[in-house]
């Protein structure tokens, strides 16, 4: 870790204008995945922004009926929060199959959302990697690629998005509320906010340097019976191999996926097909894996089809 | 006292607090944060400065250049050492650790620099300014690869590499039903949860290291060997040890450069390796190819054994103190079936790779993960039960010699048995994918466990101290095993007194020295080593109150005699009674074959869409001698039995092979079980287990015989379930869907 330099800031936009004045300065929320980064010299900050005291912890009901969560509030407190296990069932899902309850505890929805890649190579600084080090080469493309990214790759990156939590949020249409240093604000519809690598996956999102997520907003309830299936190497504390989050009955069908693309997936055009062969065939099209990561096409067609199985059409409860 | 005849009737055999189930001495100080590890000792040196080592970024070649300029300008930084200016080192293979003594990469991340300054973040902080060039060379790094070029290894594991009893290949050619089939397993790394630090201190010419050690005398002679200066003048410090499982039974870096730096400095120096720097700096279990033939008669007698097994290591002489051993994977299929024509065969390729070196029963971890697997596809071959097929098989000898060397205890097949009845094996459907719990395919398995017993010489000191207190000091090592415990009950056994009555002291070199803790043999030797020093002790009191030391006994802090009843409180009223004395070992390990033995059962489900797998429960029956604690026993048991888990479903250091290293070194990417992976774990201990000729405790090693098996147990339940066999350790789910049909909804 390099020394640096640490501020709390007084409100949202200054603490996006105190970003957005230093090139190497940036936000610190729960700091499980930032300060990691920062022991092992991946990042480098020279100064860092406290968001914990903005009022950013709230989570309250908007007027279309729906949820605004405060881009502070704890993963583990979302995932608890009654309206979320009540309307928003596959969120608290998704969040509880995440990470440990040590982690949740720290981990914010904003901080979530930014969580950077688990690719070994990424985490290794002797190592080529062009997320961390641009121009430097993929050693993922021909290394050690097992749980890395079947879909949305490029020939500069491969490397999966790790968070759970962002899939059921693209599942449920959520929208990232931000500010900039001047105040300006801008609605995010998660759909667009990750960005896929192609020749610059060091860019990972659609934020500006300086951009603050203030909240993350959750559209009315969808109803229908919500599940998040999670497959990993362990039963527990392991990033996806693959994910399935769905929502399903009350005339909804909606499917996303972790575990297989460099951002959370999902296919809308597929989500009007029935069969789950089907339906992985179009979600599936454009792979590209590679050989040590192939079975994962069979295994998203596997956790679909007992995704599927577990509540078949029509069954409207949730 | 020599041990060169089996163990007679002794003050042992009382087992009022032997083999009883004591809560651990050291408890109360771990869960209080009041036992200190090796970067705890803040008290003996409150001005310690921190270190910080730099790993090389390749595998193979060497430094050209070096530039430490920023570094040594880096605020708190006192010292940037590297191969330009550390001082002179003596290197004797497999005995000694020199550190950055020349600019040669042997391996990725070896230390190629070490930063000491005020912090440890600044010492970081600074490493990380270091710019280093290397001129890279080709390396060897696939053991696929390497093979044809492997070798009789020069460090063998053992007596000797290739072994030979009747003929092999007549018996096969021969044979109704034959099975040849290759395994692989893979790296593992220890991932004990301490990591590997020292604090080094000098006073004058005379060093104290504190550091996470199994064996105190190896670390003593090695690090003077290393600085080339007498053993005389280092002592080792280790009272506790937060596990090592073979990783901590040689030094690496942070013992070498503490003690260098802190030399220099005039300063004691601390390090803690990171817990990424542990998987490529230290050492590693190697990966193994090992191919098993076998030939059976109709009737399900063996009669052809054949067992070959390749692994790779770096040259010896870039191998550090570890030596480069071979991993031994034949070892127990030289004793554990019968079958007059068999042949064993161990070869060793070049690899430039972290060293591989010890971990958790070294050779029959893995070469029990082949065998035993491969005892389940013969069984199935032949039309029997796994079960039945091995105690077909059982023999009471050493197969390779005869029955001249019978086992001093051998109780494989009641292991067996029992644990058949208590697992309710008989609900086995012996046909795979027949067992169904919802969406779970269920399938169970059986393995055979041995573990060699080892034992060596291991001394201890015995105080009766004024007020009648009895004190334990010994250089054994505790690493979470309950060495503490066992030395204590034996003291207090021995001297009539209650467990509360006595203190121990272990870990520290002042004190007599000891078997350590390695291969299983610290329970067993170590408190051998205090029955001696208590039987020294014993003839001392006898003689103090005056009587005959052959019919004296000790009982509720007395000393009794002829109807006469001393406290010995009495006896140590004006000053303290000690005894130092020690076990040594004669040829009954020669004579007898000595083992453990066990068979664990397992149950696993298999999701039938996602092809994951959970077990389910598991159950080791044991044979290890007499158990001196059945709570620690039990504990060393467990971890045994979730480590073979991991062995089976996940632990393995993926190597990349273009660059030559472990690529997935952190605890997020080597995957270890965790909580929700293991289940209802059971353990039985054989009921009236001794081992007369194993010690005068009569005990036998514990800590290695719960992975021994266990994996494989796991793979058979796994086969069971699917009717998918997975050669290639560990069996993850990408491993199984391609057998397994996808259900139709």
């Amino acid at each position: 870790m390099r020394a640096f330099t640490y501020q709390r800031a007084e409100s949202p936009q200054e603490a996006a204008a105190a970003v957005a004045a230093r090139p190497d300065a940036r936000f610190i929320a729960g700091g499980t995945n930032l300060l990691d980064l920062m022991k092992v010299d991946v990042e480098r900050p020279g100064h860092l922004v406290d968001i914990s005291r903005l009022g950013l912890d709230q989570i309250n009901a908007t007027p279309e009926g729906g949820l605004r969560i405060g881009a502070f509030f704890r993963n583990t407190d979302l995932a608890s929060h009654p309206q979320v296990r009540r309307d928003y069932a596959v969120l608290s899902r998704a969040l509880l199959a995440g990470a440990s309850g040590q982690l949740r505890n720290m981990a914010t929805t904003g901080g979530n959302l930014l969580q950077r890649s688990r690719c070994p190579y990424f985490y290794d600084t002797a190592m080529p990697c062009n997320k961390r080090a641009p121009g430097s080469g993929c050693a993922a493309l021909e290394g050690f690629s097992r749980n890395l990214a079947i879909l949305g790759v490029s020939n500069q990156c491969i490397s999966q998005h790790p968070s759970d939590m962002a899939v059921a949020m693209r599942l449920l249409d959520a929208v990232v509320e931000t500010v900039d240093a001047d105040g300006t604000r801008r609605d995010i519809p998660i759909a667009d906010f990750h960005r896929l690598p192609g020749e610059t996956p060091h860019i990972e999102t659609v934020l500006n340097h300086g951009e603050l997520i203030t909240a993350v907003r959750l559209p009315a309830p969808l109803g229908g019976h919500h599940s998040y299936r999670k497959v990993r190497d362990r039963a527990s504390y392991a990033f996806a191999s693959v994910s399935v989050a769905m929502v399903r009955g009350d005339g909804v069908q909606r499917i996303a996926f972790g575990g297989i693309g460099t951002k959370p997936w999902r296919v809308e055009a597929a989500e009007a097909l029935s069969s789950p062969d089907a339906i992985a065939d179009q979600v599936l099209a454009d792979a590209r894996p590679t050989d040590e990561n192939r079975f994962k096409l069979a295994l998203v067609r596997r956790t679909l089809t007992a995704a599927l199985a577990d509540h078949p059409a029509g069954e409207g409860t949730r | 006292m020599k041990f060169d005849k089996a163990a007679g009737p002794n003050p042992t055999d009382a087992k009022k607090i032997i083999g009883q189930p004591h809560d651990r001495l050291d408890g109360p100080l771990k869960v209080a944060g009041r036992a200190r590890y090796a970067y705890e000792f803040h008290d003996e040196a409150p001005n310690a400065a921190y270190g910080f080592i730099l790993g090389a970024g390749i595998a193979k070649g060497r430094i050209t250049a070096l530039d430490v300029a920023a570094a040594e300008k880096a605020p708190g930084v006192l010292l940037v050492m590297t191969h330009e200016n550390a001082p002179k080192q003596r290197f004797k293979p497999g005995e000694s650790s020199p550190q950055l003594h020349n600019p040669e990469i042997y391996h990725y991340d070896q230390a190629i620099a070490f930063v000491v300054a005020e912090t440890f973040e600044q010492a970081r902080a600074a490493a990380r300014l270091i710019r280093v060039d290397y001129s890279r060379e080709v390396g060897s790094y696939d053991l696929d690869k390497a093979r044809a070029t492997a070798t009789v290894p020069t460090h063998y594991n053992g007596d000797n590499s290739d072994t030979a009893v009747g003929d092999l290949d007549a018996a096969l050619a021969s044979a109704p039903v034959t099975l040849e089939v290759e395994y692989r397993t893979p790296s593992q790394s220890h991932a004990m949860m301490e990591p590997h630090a020292t604090m080094a201190l000098w006073e004058g010419d005379r060093l104290t290291v504190y550091t996470a050690h199994q064996m105190l005398h190896w670390a003593k002679r090695d690090i003077a060997n290393t600085l080339g200066i007498p053993q005389s003048r280092v002592r080792v410090v280790s009272n506790y040890v937060g596990g090592g499982f073979g990783s901590k039974l040689v030094g690496y870096g942070d013992l070498t450069l503490s003690a260098l730096a802190a030399r220099q400095l005039g300063r004691p120096v601390k390090v803690a390796l990171t817990r990424a720097q542990i998987f490529n700096h230290t050492s590693q279990r190697s990966a193994t190819i090992q191919r098993i033939r076998l030939g059976a008669g109709r009737d399900g007698r063996l009669t052809a054994i054949a067992h070959e097994d390749w692994s790779g290591n770096l040259p010896p002489e870039r191998a550090g103190n570890t030596g480069a051993p071979s991993e031994n994977a034949c070892f127990q299929t030289r004793l554990l079936y019968a079958g007059a024509n068999r042949m064993t065969a161990t070869r060793q390729a070049r690899l430039d790779l972290a060293p591989g070196y010890a971990m958790r029963a070294p050779g029959e971890a893995v070469g029990l993960l082949a065998l035993e697997n491969a005892m389940d596809e013969m069984a199935e071959k032949l039309g029997l039960d796994p079960v039945e097929f091995r105690i077909l098989n059982d023999i009471q000898h050493d197969p390779e010699v005869g029955p001249e060397r019978p086992f001093s205890n051998r109780r494989l097949v009641e292991c067996l048995r029992l644990g058949a009845e208590r697992f309710g094996w008989n609900r086995r459907n012996p046909k795979p994918g027949q067992m169904r719990d919802g969406d779970w395919l269920i399938g169970y398995g059986v393995a055979s466990a041995i573990r060699d017993n080892l034992v060596t010489a291991s001394h201890a000191r015995v105080r009766l101290l004024p007020g009648g207190r009895l004190r334990v000091e010994s250089a054994m090592t505790d690493i979470g095993t309950g060495s503490y415990t066992i030395m204590g009950q034996t003291a207090a056994e021995m001297l009539g007194l209650p467990l509360s009555a006595v203190e121990v002291r272990l870990g520290d070199t002042n004190f007599p020295e000891a078997a350590g803790s390695g291969g299983s043999w610290g329970a067993n030797s170590a408190t051998s080593g205090v029955y001696a020093a208590c039987m020294a002790l014993r003839a001392k009191l006898a003689a103090r109150a005056g009587v005959n030391a052959e019919g004296v006994s000790f009982a509720d802090g007395h000393l009794v005699s002829d109807g006469r009843r001393v406290p010995l409180a009495d006896l140590a009223q004006d000053q303290e009674i000690q005894a130092e004395a020690g076990i040594e070992f004669g040829d009954l390990t020669k004579t007898f074959a000595q083992a453990s033995f066990g068979a664990h059962f397992c149950e696993v489900g298999v999701d039938r869409y996602t092809a994951e797998v959970r077990v389910r429960r598991m159950l080791t029956v044991a044979s290890c001698g007499r158990i001196l604690n059945p709570k620690t026993a039990r504990s060393q048991c467990l971890g045994g039995m979730t480590m073979g888990i991991g062995a089976a479903l996940m632990e393995e250091l993926v190597v990349d092979k273009r660059l030559g290293f472990f690529v997935n070194h952190d605890l997020a990417e080597y995957h270890v079980p965790v909580h929700a992976d293991i289940p209802d774990l059971d353990v039985i201990f054989l009921e009236g287990d001794e081992d007369a000729n194993s010690s005068p405790l009569k005990a036998r090693g514990v800590g290695e015989l719960g992975i021994c098996g266990v994996g494989a147990a796991v793979t058979n339940a796994i086969y069971n379930a699917t009717g998918v066999r997975v050669r290639d350790y560990p069996v993850t789910l990408d491993k199984l869907l391609e057998g397994m049909p996808i259900p139709t909804i």
